[in-house]
């Protein structure tokens, strides 16, 4: 790498916009999106929205299933005003759509799907199950009855480290795990009783 | 019922490569009838999508089940979505012969 590329390099990193974090999905929609009928529509010409996976799980948490935006939040893994971001451009999106008589097309967006993951002890093998309404009683692999379900404590190998992701006292050096929703300031140090900051890297 | 396994060479004594969108070959085991097609991984050197790619063609082959190592970010969500099931063996050395006597153990 000479200098000229470790240069372009830098202003690329610091110009970077800051990573997404994975939000998780629990229903991934049943269609690939909707059309508009009627006389008017000559729906070829116009270009259709993109509503991402995010989006439409965050309409359907709000507006289906009426949770409240903090409840939401905590179901995909993210923060109460990102949540509050996603949801708004959902609506936008699908507003858009109906408004201008375009289609409605799902894809895409920084997600993860969710489906439950298992581990052997037999065999020591990890594997998951794609069918919700099937439940698992042997291992795939080895045909051994002695399969347990991973918690979210004991997944590894999840997207996120939880364990780099830590809350800090500035005044003492006490740490604790960062929980996703609940923010740093909230929360009281036990020895000294300051508020707690995000720990950066 | 059939499943695929990534391998490191094109035989049976060959070890399970516990990458799956650059492993060098893929296994696939039919449960019903015992056939086994050894197929190379086209994108075994690819710079990027190789995990996606690899998701398509063994999709195209009708796979239920993949026995790898690891999985990527980016296949896990894809294989979700297509309801293949996903197992990650990860004992280093096991050839593959050992992984499908196994699963006919299971049956």
């Amino acid at each position: 790498m000479n200098i000229s590329s470790l240069f372009l390099y830098r202003t690329i990193a610091h110009n970077m916009a800051r990573l997404k974090i994975p939000r998780k999905i629990t229903n991934p929609p049943i269609v690939k999106g909707f059309k508009p009928y009627g006389p008017d529509i000559d729906s070829k010409k116009r270009e259709s929205i993109i509503l991402n996976f995010e989006e439409y799980e965050a309409f359907r948490m709000c507006d289906y299933d009426m949770y409240n935006h903090y409840q939401a939040s905590v179901l995909m893994n993210v923060s109460r005003p990102t949540f509050t971001r996603i949801y708004a451009s959902a609506r936008m999106k699908i507003s858009k759509a109906f408004v201008e008589g375009r289609q409605i097309e799902f894809e895409g967006g920084k997600v993860y799907f969710d489906s439950d993951w298992y581990q052997c002890n037999s065999c020591g093998c990890h594997f998951n199950n794609p069918e919700i309404s099937i439940s698992i009683q042997n291992c795939p692999l080895c045909g051994s009855s002695e399969v347990e379900r991973h918690t979210e404590e004991s997944l590894g190998d999840m997207p996120r480290n939880s364990e780099d992701d830590l809350c800090i006292c500035p005044e003492c050096g006490f740490t604790k795990e960062h929980h996703y929703g609940v923010p740093c300031r909230n929360e009281k140090c036990p020895t000294c009783n300051s508020p707690l900051i995000r720990k950066y890297h | 019922m059939r499943i695929a396994i990534t391998s490191q060479g094109n035989s049976l004594e060959s070890i399970l490569d516990q990458r799956f969108g650059h492993c060098k070959y893929f296994v696939i085991v039919d449960m019903q009838t015992g056939a086994i097609e050894i197929i190379p991984n086209p994108y075994s050197e690819a710079e990027e999508q190789a995990g996606t790619l690899a998701v398509k063609l063994l999709s195209s082959k009708n796979v239920n089940k993949i026995i790898s190592g690891e999985f990527g970010i980016k296949v896990k969500p894809l294989l979700d979505s297509l309801n293949i099931q996903m197992i990650m063996y990860k004992k280093p050395n096991i050839p593959i012969g050992k992984v499908i006597e196994m699963l006919n153990h299971n049956n």
